[in-house]
């Protein structure tokens, strides 16, 4: 059992100030630098995306044949860098995430805001092969490296009220040119229900393929959940939120008649415009039969017992 | 003149046939020598759907450019262009059916009445088969009065082609609006006061 402390459960004495929380990144940062000048610390320079060290190969695997790597990095869709295709690969080139930082806030005793390395590091990292389903009618089979969402967002501990967890992408139009051009409603966000977030095969990946998470692919940290179209798979995230309510969804805003919130992968639920029965697997020409859930159905089915998938679609 | 020579030169057509031919090597080029992306598939359909839309926003521009310019030799070209536009129709769906649908006749017919996006561009194409059909000379005298009324029709392809394009786009509007700009306002040469604007005629004035 996990037991989630209720808000009114934490003492006062456990509750740090932002501020303070602040105070002391720069604290731990000033000590790094200096205990790196000392003890050549490869953590004191200015961090550009994580490193991929040692991981957990084949964490969970799948017995389809991987997309080649050149595809699945240079056919994404990543609006912040443009709407075509290949424009986020092209545009992204000098994308830089030195000192990427991410806000926690909302229902949760421990908010503030956070160094990728302080959040990530202290989990192992995994490999997990997934099947990747876009909305478009087209699919990836991709071997992301993460961590389960879950185990970083206890440590943030939510209290009872943290009903849906929120993400939002960088929104920078200078360094994200694509946000020049207001094609949805900036910054990119998206959002899961609590339970879904907290599902094992939902992962925060930091890199693919062996290698760090390429800039096209959502650098340096991007959500990965695999029952559902890749627009729910937020990229470069920098905001975490615990929320009572449903969070606002950046497609849900812009077509809410063809977007849902939850937006489940769902050959039985077509698209208002165009089916979602078929799909074409990258590197193949013939479309083949979409699964329900794409093919996590025995992992998540759970989730949405007590739902109408026809009207939370 | 240099220009009215060029257009009514032998070598006139031969050339817009080349041009013509262009994007369709070069797309046949890039299939064979995997230049097409992670997604061929749809790289060809998107591609050949395009040059449908292009080729026929220039078919209609004939007109106009023998008003604006008074060359009237360009209309020796309208005919080549409209082919050559129902070609790469038939080229994007020929596509789409083979591949997205494995030619499945049932399955593709479910497509057309179910999508209204592709009910557009299907009838789109059906309706530039009898252009293209009464597009030669015995077909044009055969009909005579009636083959120009018939071939009105390219007003409704135009505009159901260009719908056919927003319709399936999911947030980024810009490249149907083009379009879109281009086809009104070759429409409107059509009906509106522009028809009697004339190059020769505005330097005159001066």
């Amino acid at each position: 059992m996990i037991k989630i402390k209720k808000r009114w459960e934490i003492p006062e004495s456990e509750v740090t100030p932002e501020s303070l929380y602040l105070r002391r990144r720069e604290f731990m940062k000033a000590a790094g630098t200096i205990g790196g000048a000392l003890l050549l610390n490869p953590w004191a320079a200015a961090q550009a995306s994580l490193e991929i060290g040692d991981y957990k190969k084949k964490a969970v695997s799948l017995d389809e044949e991987i997309t080649e790597e050149e595809d699945a990095t240079s056919y994404n869709n990543f609006y912040e860098f443009g709407t075509g295709k290949e424009d986020p690969k092209k545009h992204s080139k000098r994308f830089k995430t030195d000192d990427w930082q991410i806000t926690v806030s909302g229902e949760c005793a421990k908010p503030g805001t956070y160094g990728l390395e302080d959040m990530v590091r202290p989990f192992p990292i995994e490999e997990r092969i997934y099947r990747l389903r876009c909305v478009e009618a087209w699919s990836m089979v991709i071997p992301w490296l993460g961590i389960p969402l879950g185990s970083i967002l206890k440590t943030f501990e939510p209290t009872a009220k943290a009903k849906y967890i929120g993400f939002k992408t960088l929104h920078d139009p200078v360094r994200m040119p694509g946000q020049q051009r207001a094609v949805l409603n900036w910054p990119y966000r998206e959002g899961l229900t609590i339970a879904e977030a907290m599902h094992p095969l939902t992962i925060l990946s930091v890199g693919m393929y062996g290698k760090t998470m390429p800039n096209q692919n959502g650098a340096p940290i991007r959500l990965v959940v695999p029952w559902k179209y890749g627009f729910k798979s937020i990229k470069s995230i920098v905001g975490i939120e615990f929320s009572e309510e449903q969070p606002l969804t950046s497609w849900n805003m812009a077509a809410p008649g063809e977007y849902g919130f939850y937006s489940n992968v769902n050959p039985e639920v077509n698209h208002p415009r165009w089916s979602q029965k078929k799909e074409r697997r990258i590197g193949e020409i013939f479309k083949r039969e979409t699964l329900m859930f794409n093919g996590y159905g025995e992992e998540v089915a759970e989730l949405y017992d007590d739902l109408d998938l026809t009207v939370n679609f | 003149m240099w220009f009215t020579a060029a257009l009514k030169s032998v070598y006139a057509k031969p050339v817009i046939h080349l041009l013509c031919l262009i994007p369709f090597s070069a797309l046949l080029w890039a299939a064979f020598n995997d230049g097409l992306g992670a997604n061929p598939v749809e790289k060809l359909t998107h591609e050949t759907g395009d040059w449908t839309l292009r080729l026929l926003l220039i078919t209609l521009s004939i007109s106009p450019l023998r008003q604006w310019t008074g060359q009237a030799a360009f209309v020796r070209f309208r005919r080549i262009l409209g082919l050559y536009t129902f070609f790469y129709g038939c080229c994007h769906f020929s596509i789409w059916f083979i591949a997205d649908h494995s030619l499945d006749l049932v399955g593709m017919i479910e497509d057309i009445v179910e999508r209204p996006y592709i009910t557009l561009g299907f009838s789109a194409l059906m309706l530039m088969l009898p252009l293209a059909i009464t597009s030669n000379q015995a077909m044009m005298r055969r009909l005579g009065k009636k083959w120009k009324t018939l071939h009105q029709l390219v007003y409704l392809i135009i505009s159901l082609g260009i719908l056919h394009f927003v319709w399936l786009v999911k947030a980024d509007y810009l490249e149907p609006t083009i379009y879109a700009i281009i086809a009104l306002i070759l429409l409107a040469h059509r009906v509106g006061p522009i028809k009697r604007f004339s190059v020769k005629s505005f330097l005159v004035a001066r």
